[in-house]
């Protein structure tokens, strides 16, 4: 984040404009004081993937990446995040091609109505990111953040572990060779 | 939510200008705002309605996590829940802090959740968060609606007449156990509150959650050296209605320092879901030093460290069951200590249907 300005007498303070870079793209955009980060994704850039589900941080339908962390954007201000970098699951393919994780949904059927999947795809980018899921139970609970109304835990689990285990066990396996 | 004013502060003097002239308390209308989980969900339902948010992020010196002289640990008021739990002097010194931090919320509320934010939240009583009923933590002298009423997740222990709602922390628990003092400023002096003194019992004044002043900003959480004794034997045990991303019926916070032949040096026992601070009775504890760890010997402790709970609430709602789960919880716990492993997601894989 970068240094905040102090407050100048003057500055209209429920208006502010604020810098985001979104998937690569930077943006300069006016937002009210109470525009949340959700908000401002879905209803002023266009940017529909992310989900508003609960609206109070407790499905996960919204979470995306701030500088590469996973945070729900329904609570999260927009003006609290100026100048900061953000994934959302329009960022998460390199043009027609997948993140490794949209393949394994895709090939785990990880889904039925789709509704929470940018959240979980977002979640699991983050889970990989942090790096601290080992294990299948250790997914288990750190994708605990997401809901799936329609129940799809077991494939969306599956999903998730070919990807964040693979990687895991390749870093470890290269963790031994080095030593 | 309601229109308010947004400005951002570098240093706390600043902050504290910007709060002035009706910082918290009745007036309500400045907030600090750090993660902003809990702070801008209680302002989607209208239970808190600020004018003005000051954003203490750009506090930057009080938003990491750095070693005292002399062995303790200094968390920054800003610094993430998430990054605290992973921090390495915070899983090698405190590793009951860093289990209590990864079974409250979820992954993303603990990437965003700030250490001060969290000792800051407020209960997640149902009476307090509808906005439509009485409550006397929202409107004081309203009444309480969850007396005889829906209490699984309330208090036990030290509730009155006027509110029986629980503090939702499970960091808090930890960080009682551990005899941590958090450090605040105000605009005219710093002070020390031991965590033990920082949130209080409602009374007759359920209003206030802490002993916090209206004036005041958290710097610091500062963990004392002492409280890495327990290092090697210490269990964060939380009950809780499904297994991940709930908040408890009970928990608890067992440290225990294991001398020669295994006899205990000293114990530390807090818990939390059952009253509206971490629950601690040091005189309890001092029951177990120059013991040797055993069953009949948690179970007089157990007995001690819930003496005189009482249930609330009815049918479905009572939560009298919660008595004598604290009671188990704490043997349980106490003997985890002693293995020197706090019960893991792992370990309720068998508990699982």
């Amino acid at each position: 984040m970068p240094q905040l300005p102090a407050l100048e007498t003057g500055v209209p303070l429920r208006r502010h404009s604020v810098q985001l870079r979104i998937n690569g793209q930077p943006h300069e955009i006016e937002v009210e004081s109470w525009t949340t980060l959700l908000d401002l994704l879905r209803d002023r850039l266009d940017l529909t993937g992310t989900k508003k589900g609960c609206d109070h941080g407790q499905c996960g339908a919204c979470t995306v990446l701030v500088d590469g962390e996973r945070v729900l954007s329904c609570l999260t201000l927009a003006i609290m995040r100026d100048g900061a970098d953000i994934t959302t699951v329009e960022g998460l393919a390199r043009g027609d091609e997948l993140h490794p994780l949209q393949r394994a949904f895709l090939q785990h059927d990880a889904l039925q109505c789709g509704y929470c999947t940018p959240g979980q795809l977002c979640s699991a980018v983050g889970l990989i990111n942090e790096g601290d899921a080992r294990t299948e139970d250790e997914v288990r609970e750190l994708m605990s953040g997401n809901v799936c109304r329609c129940g799809a835990y077991p494939q969306i689990l599956r999903a998730v572990c070919e990807v964040a285990l693979a990687r895991k066990a390749l870093e470890r396996r290269d963790e031994r060779e080095a030593a | 939510m309601n229109e308010f004013d947004y400005v951002r502060a570098c240093d706390p003097d600043e902050a504290l200008g910007l709060a002035e002239p009706a910082p918290f308390g009745d007036g309500a209308d400045t907030r600090f705002i750090a993660g902003g989980t809990n702070l801008l969900d209680l302002m989607k339902e209208n239970v808190l309605r600020p004018h003005r948010l000051v954003d203490i992020n750009g506090l930057s010196p009080w938003s990491g996590i750095e070693p005292l002289p002399g062995g303790g640990l200094r968390l920054g008021a800003l610094a993430r829940n998430a990054h605290t739990a992973r921090h390495p002097l915070v899983r090698e010194r405190y590793p009951l802090l860093a289990a209590a931090i990864l079974s409250g919320a979820s992954p993303q509320v603990r990437n965003m959740a700030s250490n001060g934010g969290n000792l800051m939240q407020r209960t997640r009583c149902y009476y307090f968060y509808d906005s439509q009923v009485p409550c006397n933590k929202r409107v004081p002298g309203s009444g309480c609606s969850a007396i005889g009423q829906l209490a699984r997740q309330h208090a036990i222990l030290g509730a009155s007449e006027h509110c029986i709602a629980t503090h939702p922390s499970d960091m808090a628990v930890a960080l009682a156990a551990l005899e941590a003092v958090v450090h605040v400023r105000s605009t005219h002096a710093d002070r020390a509150i031991p965590l033990r003194d920082f949130h209080r019992l409602p009374g007759d004044r359920p209003q206030h959650d802490t002993t916090l002043d209206d004036d005041e900003l958290i710097l610091h959480i500062d963990l004392p050296p002492d409280g890495a004794r327990f290092a090697a034997h210490s269990a964060y045990l939380k009950i809780r209605e499904r297994s991940s991303f709930a908040f408890a019926l009970v928990s608890v916070a067992a440290a225990l320092d294991l001398g020669e032949g295994g006899r205990i040096r000293a114990a530390r026992m807090a818990l939390g879901g059952v009253a509206h601070k971490p629950w601690r009775r040091p005189e309890v504890e001092d029951l177990m030093v120059g013991e040797l760890p055993a069953r009949d010997l948690f179970e007089h402790v157990a007995r001690r460290l819930v003496e005189g709970a009482r249930a609330q609430g009815s049918g479905p709602g009572d939560n009298g069951f919660k008595i004598p789960l604290a009671r188990r919880a704490v043997v349980r716990a106490l003997e985890s200590a002693v293995r020197g492993t706090s019960p893991t997601v792992a370990a309720e894989v068998e508990d699982r249907p």
